[in-house]
């Protein structure tokens, strides 16, 4: 079982973070980066403001980037019938959306916690502020990730599901949002230990409700 | 871990585990027109049966439910016997190239590096191994998913159109592998409207078991 869990982390990671459509794990964090840059541009160089701002911004940049790479978390394998394969080798569909949570957060959670480093700097957060957004997105990635997951073989095989998904995903995000952004405010542990908890409820629920999307479009 | 499943999936070379389809009094349903009724059928180790009509008829919703993918309407459905589905989407990565795409496979199967080997040959996939799945042609993929369903090792073979696209070399290498696999005590199941010649193969005219309103 574990030599099967490796064989299909491996192909998953190959998938989304090296050689995936669409630039794998490196698009996400542009478009990061973008955001991060365009802030000061709209807003004016006013340093205390977007200092202020600044880690909302950060929060919501890494929102948006991690709902770019949803239309091909799941869809392609059912179109390929990689999802029957599996289920005669007796692999579940919750395994392998477990698996794909973990592959998803890998290519775009700790690569936006690095760029998270050069967009404080251009925000101007200071050192403080950016220890409590790393540790924010460390607790509130895996949990976007889950829901990402989950999204995606909801939407699967939907006419303009790409769309719907981030359309689905943004209000069920609101809860890690709204702490892990919060927590920049009083800068206390309890809103980064609420982010974690609202991370894990996702990632509890990820596996089954996205296998049982998934075995639904079967059909 | 691996070395139990090893020596498992080696036990089941050396005394065939029971390989049987029972079929009784099926019926299949596709949105809500009702495809075929009381459809019963039984094979044992070694039983090869061609699912023959016309299209939209439901053959492959019959594969799909033997293989437990699709539920059935009414009736059951048992199977003996680890089952592989050979249908007209190869399940490789388009991206990759054959080799890595095929050895994804291999890796869940613990197929064997040798067996892998000889059963590349045998289907002339070698010279493509490094060739990306997307710019293979029709019979090329249909060749590299009977590798991938040779690599499977399954006892229940389900071949939906297994012929399409294959030249005539290529179908009567199907055609014997698939002989060899219910000579070897495999079951063979498969739907198709081409010939497909078989030893001692049953044909089930699924056109028989439709309802009578709709076959008119």
């Amino acid at each position: 079982m574990n030599g099967r869990i490796a064989a299909l982390l491996r192909r998953d990671l190959s998938r989304l973070l090296l050689r995936g459509r669409g630039g794998g794990a490196m698009l996400p964090v542009l478009f990061f980066l973008s955001v991060a840059m365009l802030y000061p541009f709209a807003v004016g160089p006013d340093a205390p403001l977007l200092a202020r701002t600044g880690g909302g911004v950060i929060w919501v940049a890494a929102l948006l980037a991690a709902i770019l790479p949803l239309d091909r978390l799941v869809e392609p394998d059912i179109e390929l019938g990689m999802f029957d394969q599996w289920a005669l080798r007796g692999i579940s569909e919750e395994l392998v959306i477990a698996v794909r949570v973990i592959a998803h957060w890998l290519s775009f959670g700790p690569p936006l916690m690095l760029a998270a480093l050069p967009a404080a700097a251009l925000l101007g957060l200071d050192a403080k502020t950016l220890r409590v957004v790393e540790i924010g997105l460390l607790a509130g990635t895996p949990g976007l990730a889950a829901l990402g997951v989950t999204v995606a073989a909801l939407t699967a095989g939907l006419r303009g599901g790409a769309a719907l998904s981030g359309l689905l995903v943004i209000p069920m995000a609101v809860p890690v949002l709204i702490f892990g952004a919060g927590s920049l405010g009083t800068g206390g542990a309890s809103g980064l230990a609420l982010t974690a908890a609202a991370s894990l409820v996702l990632i509890a629920i990820a596996p089954f409700a996205g296998g049982a999307a998934v075995r639904a479009a079967r059909g | 871990m691996s070395g139990f499943l090893l020596s498992l999936g080696t036990m089941q070379e050396a005394a065939p585990s029971p390989t049987s389809i029972a079929v009784t009094d099926l019926a299949c349903r596709r949105g809500d027109r009702v495809l075929f009724s009381r459809l019963s059928l039984n094979l044992k180790a070694g039983d090869a049966l061609q699912v023959a009509g016309h299209n939209g008829i439901g053959k492959s919703s019959l594969l799909r439910i033997i293989a437990g993918l699709a539920p059935a309407f009414a009736g059951s459905v048992s199977v003996e016997g680890t089952v592989g589905l050979l249908d007209e989407r190869p399940a490789l990565d388009p991206a990759l190239p054959l080799g890595r795409a095929l050895a994804f496979w291999g890796a869940l199967d613990l197929l064997e590096e040798s067996k892998a080997t000889g059963d590349l040959a045998r289907l002339g996939l070698v010279s493509l191994l490094d060739v990306p799945v997307r710019y293979l042609s029709t019979g090329q993929k249909k060749r590299a998913a009977l590798a991938r369903l040779l690599g499977q090792k399954a006892r229940v073979w389900l071949l939906d159109e297994p012929l399409n696209g294959l030249d005539g070399h290529a179908v009567e290498l199907a055609e014997t592998i698939t002989a060899q696999h219910c000579a070897a005590g495999g079951i063979a199941v498969i739907a198709s409207h081409q010939t497909f010649r078989l030893p001692a193969m049953r044909i089930l005219p699924l056109s028989d078991f439709a309802l009578q309103e709709q076959a008119a």
